[in-house]
């Protein structure tokens, strides 16, 4: 038996020595044309469209299609001219963050009991409500959240919106991060617990930091998703002094119903840049990730 | 420990054991409370996340689901007076050739955007970012990334400025002068859309995946000789299994409930793109009929149920 | 335990879910019409589809700078301190009457709110509205002086059931519009005015033969929505003989459909006397009229909207430096002399907006004097400025559309012709199985075959028995 396995490495050994580095380059060349092609072709699929919101905003002129612009920053004088554009922005941020910290707080916190401990039902628990969230995330439950919004005296109120996107939010986090903390080793908690400390105590103290990258890809996953919901705080919120910029957003037409894609163009890169901000600096000092666990 | 065996089957077969050993050592441990949390203490920890839900999501969801037992309308006598109407929505939506439309629509749109390109290729750039620089890395993850960052009323300019039919930049780039895109190949062009906002998450999913690979393994599999394909299927993927189908989950129920086409090619032209999603808002702001937009959704969460029920029946079998 | 505590847990959602569902929304009675008549200290909110900046901008700049000082001011030296906000929007037509629905479901919203005349029907249905009648009290809304102004037809925009919900602040027209210049050079008479259908389809063959040009426009296709049942079937339906709803029952595929239906497959279809792809784009209608102010279409059909907000040299959205030289009109044949409704042998179809009052409101009387001062001549004026428009008024009509030939010549000669939508809740329905039956002609299907899936989608909103042939 032995003696087979040596004989098969030395063949596997003179072949490779047989064919040479020469064939062991070219492999390697066209690998790595392959990957640059690759490359390429990505870069250029995900790059070409934002083409229109690079040049777009500077010119005097924008139409629909994208050109180099005559260049001008007159479009973002008038938007920076017109307060209910940057109120709406600030708008956001609140709606934002609000969802994110009741998002991180409470989906943390639940996704890690359900995560280390075995409550009957937890799964069945979990998929339903996912399932059932994306019933209130539709149009389908407009008439029953208005409803009960008034009833609850939330109409008008930035608290409200930001109850309804946690509620339709929590069961996607809870999911994400349950799954997350399922791969995350236990061995520092059950240490921690050997020294004595309280459960509270074990989360913040040592799940919570190793849990960090993917607490911070669910934040940057929630803010996306209130920083462009339109729907929700158009229908629940009425006075001009709340409304997001995701609302507004739809409101820069002309007089006669055309879009003003001056404005649009301007407010577009505007509107965008904060999310884009976010994701540098969360991808910076956490870095994304889904599975934590230190390598073994 | 691989055996310093130069038996290529051996050598892939007792690799691919350890990396099963090691996934199915994790889920026996899943089920020890290490921290000594005790069942109480937990479903404390769950409460206020459930206490919200249940305000906020369980009570409308119930309403609306009852909702469609009703020919409940937003205008006229329908919102005055409802009348439980018991099936009829469903019935008349089963047997409405534009629902049907809407629902085959819909499994193209997910098969094509969520399974074949979220899923592909957010896996295939995740996998060549192995191999190239971090300089490489960190740009290319940057365009996929601003995708899925960019707000949707945003992309939809971007994309209408892609596929206009006059001057729009990929009939410059194609050299096809005048073809409307939206217009001729409306399921094409939402779904290539749907693709382009959504694999970042994927991407992210599968790098963290990847990354998560002993490289140990992934050592001695090459040492046995295996190669790219060898390494994905015998190493690779065992580790992964369970992450792919979380993924996989997620991103098709997004996408099977995404109304952001909406926006581009609203349902046209002559609802030849017209998801259900967008089928529903149709229903629901157009016409006001939400008796029927939420039967409806119930429809649509039973199939979501199917499909989920399908994937979970996957992970069970492979486990064993 | 852990079981039984979670049935319980869950099946008492589940039951209050049910139980708070029969509730519905509140519809209580209405406020007393003298409620806080004589009130001191008034807050009125006005809400309308418009926004400073944006959609409407005239009109959310009228409410905020004109209507709201002067009525405060007005309201001051009558010793009582009003408090007049004005909630903006800038949205499409449909997120807004969904906005307004639910407000009005929840006893909520404005107290006085801009709807469009089609809405009327299915508001009132839905106890959103009542009649003025009843929110202020009969006498009173009676007295009103600018009433003897609006014209009893226009009046219609803001009837339902012989009830009158509001005040109109606007009507329109519809007419033929085409290219003066375009017409001599196909050979074709520039004081044009067709006495048929196939006026118009010989004179769009004859302007084919004009290089880069398009013959004719006729909206149709489910993209441009109510401007396709208003400016495209409708007027062809009603030229063929009945409206679309006649003694209480609702038009079917009758042979004045076939007809219209024929008419659209024969521009968009063999003959491609129109473009097919502005039928089917999301933009299509700005489409058009682009093309008709470069003068590249010969023949539209549309409302005053293209004359004095889309073409308007000075401040339209595509502005035709040569229109007062170059565009013509006439109004829009029957199918053939005397196949109008009525017998006519000219038709045209008329919309409308105007206000109502909330009938939840803590202050009818005062809400409806904001009503009517809105709606006084000296306002009117103040709203239109220096755009000239139809407006609800006789007298400011006569007054300000004197300078423009265009609308003059609709409250003269189109107005008395004019024939308006059924302000009734399921008009919107039948109104997209319109659209839809000329998306399906126009994209290829059979007549034959639009027109009965049509039949069957309008027995579905209307039950068999309201339909006639």
């Amino acid at each position: 038996m032995s003696s087979l396995k040596v004989e098969k490495a030395s063949t596997l050994a003179e072949r490779e020595s047989k064919n040479g580095l020469a064939s062991l380059a070219v492999r390697k060349f066209l690998g790595r044309i392959g990957t640059t092609v690759f490359v390429a072709l990505v870069l250029a699929f995900f790059a070409i469209p934002v083409l229109w919101l690079v040049f777009a905003p500077f010119d005097a002129h924008p139409s629909m299609n994208v050109k180099l612009p005559e260049f001008t920053l007159k479009n973002f004088a008038v938007l920076f001219g017109d307060s209910s554009a940057l109120s709406s922005l600030r708008n956001s941020v609140v709606l934002a963050a609000g969802t994110m910290v009741i998002v991180l707080i409470f989906g943390s916190v639940a996704s890690y009991a359900l995560s280390r401990v075995r409550i009957p039902g937890r799964e069945v628990l979990l998929y339903s409500l996912l399932l059932l969230s994306s019933i209130i995330t539709g149009t389908a439950a407009m008439v029953p959240i208005f409803l009960l919004m008034v009833r609850l005296n939330l109409i008008d109120s930035q608290l409200g919106v930001i109850l309804v996107l946690s509620a339709g939010m929590l069961p996607t986090v809870i999911f994400i991060l349950k799954d997350f903390m399922d791969s995350t080793p236990k061995s520092y908690e059950e240490s921690a617990r050997l020294y004595g400390a309280k459960p509270l105590r074990i989360l913040w103290d040592v799940v919570i930091p190793i849990a960090r990258p993917g607490l911070a890809t669910v934040s940057v996953w929630a803010v996306v998703q209130v920083w462009g919901n339109f729907l929700m705080p158009f229908i629940l919120l009425t006075s001009p002094d709340k409304t997001p910029a995701a609302v507004i957003m739809y409101t820069f037409y002309t007089q006669g119903g055309q879009p003003n894609l001056a404005l649009i163009s301007a407010f577009s890169l505007v509107f965008s840049l904060p999310v884009i901000l976010m994701y540098f600096f969360v991808s910076r000092r956490y870095g994304f990730r889904f599975h934590g666990g230190i390598k073994s | 420990m691989p055996e310093t065996s130069s038996n290529k089957e051996d050598a892939r077969t007792s690799v691919r054991d350890d990396a099963e050993r090691q996934t199915r050592q994790k889920s026996t441990h899943e089920d020890e409370d290490v921290v000594g949390l005790g069942k109480r203490r937990a479903v404390a920890f769950v409460a206020p996340a459930l206490a919200l839900i249940s305000v906020f999501l369980i009570f409308p969801a119930v309403w609306t689901l009852y909702l469609g037992l009703t020919n409940y309308g937003l205008t006229g006598s329908q919102a005055l007076n409802p009348q439980f109407v018991g099936i009829d929505n469903y019935v008349s939506a089963l047997t409405n050739p534009a629902f049907l439309n809407s629902l085959w629509l819909t499994v193209l749109f997910v098969f094509g955007s969520a399974l074949i390109g979220q899923s592909c290729l957010g896996f295939l750039i995740a996998w060549m970012m192995m191999r190239v620089n971090k300089v490489v890395r960190g740009v290319v993850e940057f365009f996929v990334l601003l995708g899925w960052i960019i707000p949707s009323s945003v992309s939809t300019f971007l994309w209408f400025a892609l596929l206009d039919g006059s001057s729009g930049t990929l009939n410059l780039l194609l050299h096809t002068p005048g073809t409307a895109w939206l217009l001729r190949y409306p399921m094409w062009s939402i779904i290539v859309f749907n693709t382009w906002v959504g694999t970042a998450f994927s991407m992210l999913l599968f790098s963290s995946a990847l990354a998560s690979v002993p490289p140990s393994q992934l050592e001695s599999a090459r040492s046995a000789g295996a190669g790219a394909w060898a390494q994905l299927r015998d190493v690779i993927f065992p580790h992964i299994r369970g992450h792919i189908l979380t993924n996989t989950l997620l991103i098709t129920l997004w996408t099977f409930n995404t109304f952001t086409p909406y926006l581009l090619t609203a349902g046209g032209p002559d609802g030849r793109s017209e998801i259900l999603p967008v089928f529903i808002y149709k229903l629901a702001l157009q016409n006001g009929m939400l008796g029927q937009g939420a039967a409806i959704s119930l429809i649509m969460i039973i199939l979501n149920l199917m499909i989920a029920l399908v994937y979970i029946r996957l992970l069970r079998t492979k486990e064993q | 335990m852990m079981h039984g505590k979670h049935l319980v847990a869950v099946g008492g959602v589940l039951t209050a879910s049910l139980v708070l569902a029969g509730c519905g929304g509140t519809k209580a009675a209405v406020s007393n019409a003298q409620l806080n008549a004589g009130a001191k200290q008034v807050t009125l909110t006005i809400t309308a589809n418009a926004i400073s900046g944006g959609k409407n901008a005239q009109e959310a700049d009228w409410i905020t700078k004109y209507v709201i000082p002067q009525f405060e001011a007005a309201q001051k030296k009558k010793g009582v301190d009003a408090k007049v906000t004005f909630d903006p929007n800038g949205v499409d037509d449909a997120p807004y009457k969904t906005k307004i629905s639910l407000a009005l479901n929840t006893g909520g919203g404005a107290d006085v709110i801009s709807i469009d005349g089609i809405w009327v029907g299915e508001f009132a249905d839905a106890g959103y509205i009542k009649p003025l009648n009843t929110v202020v009290g009969k006498d009173v809304a009676a007295k009103w002086s600018g009433l003897s102004q609006i014209n009893p037809a226009v009046q219609q925009v803001m009837t339902y059931k012989n009830q009158l919900y509001g005040i109109p602040d606007g009507t329109d027209g519809r007419v033929i519009y085409f290219n003066k210049n375009l017409f001599k050079q196909a050979g074709l008479p520039t004081d044009w005015q067709p006495q048929s259908w196939s006026d118009i389809i010989s004179a769009a063959q004859k302007l084919k033969s004009l290089p880069g040009v398009t013959p004719l426009q006729i909206n149709a296709g489910s993209a441009m929505g109510e401007a396709t049942t208003m400016q495209g079937i409708l007027p062809l339906l009603v030229g063929t003989g009945s409206p679309i709803f006649k003694n209480d029952k609702w038009q079917g595929d009758s042979a004045g459909l076939t007809s219209t239906l024929d008419l659209y497959a024969k521009i968009y279809g063999a003959d491609k006397l129109g473009d097919l792809q502005w039928q089917q784009a999301a933009n299509g209608r700005d489409q058009s009229f682009a093309a008709f102010a470069k003068n590249k279409l010969g023949i539209i059909i549309e409302s005053d909207y293209l004359w004095r907000s889309v073409i308007n040299p000075s401040n339209g959205t595509a502005p035709m430096a040569n229109r007062d030289t170059a565009v013509g009109w006439a109004k829009i044949p029957a199918e053939t002399a005397g196949t109008g409704v009525n017998g006519q042998n000219f038709v045209s179809m008329s919309g409308g907006s105007g206000e109502v009052l909330n009938p939840k409101t803590k202050y009818p009387q005062q809400a409806f004097e904001l009503m009517t001062f809105m709606n006084s001549a000296a306002a009117v004026k103040a709203r239109l400025g220096n755009t000239p428009q139809i407006t609800a008024r006789d007298d400011v009509n006569s007054q300000v559309l004197a300078s423009d030939p265009l609308l003059s010549y609709i409250a003269k000669d189109v107005l008395p012709i004019t024939i308006y939508r059924p302000s009734l809740s399921d008009y919107t329905k039948v109104s997209t199985a319109l659209q839809n039956a000329t998306d399906s002609v126009v994209n290829g299907t059979s007549v034959a075959n639009a027109a009965t899936t049509y039949q069957k989608t309008l027995e579905g909103i209307v039950g068999a028995g309201n339909v006639f042939k």
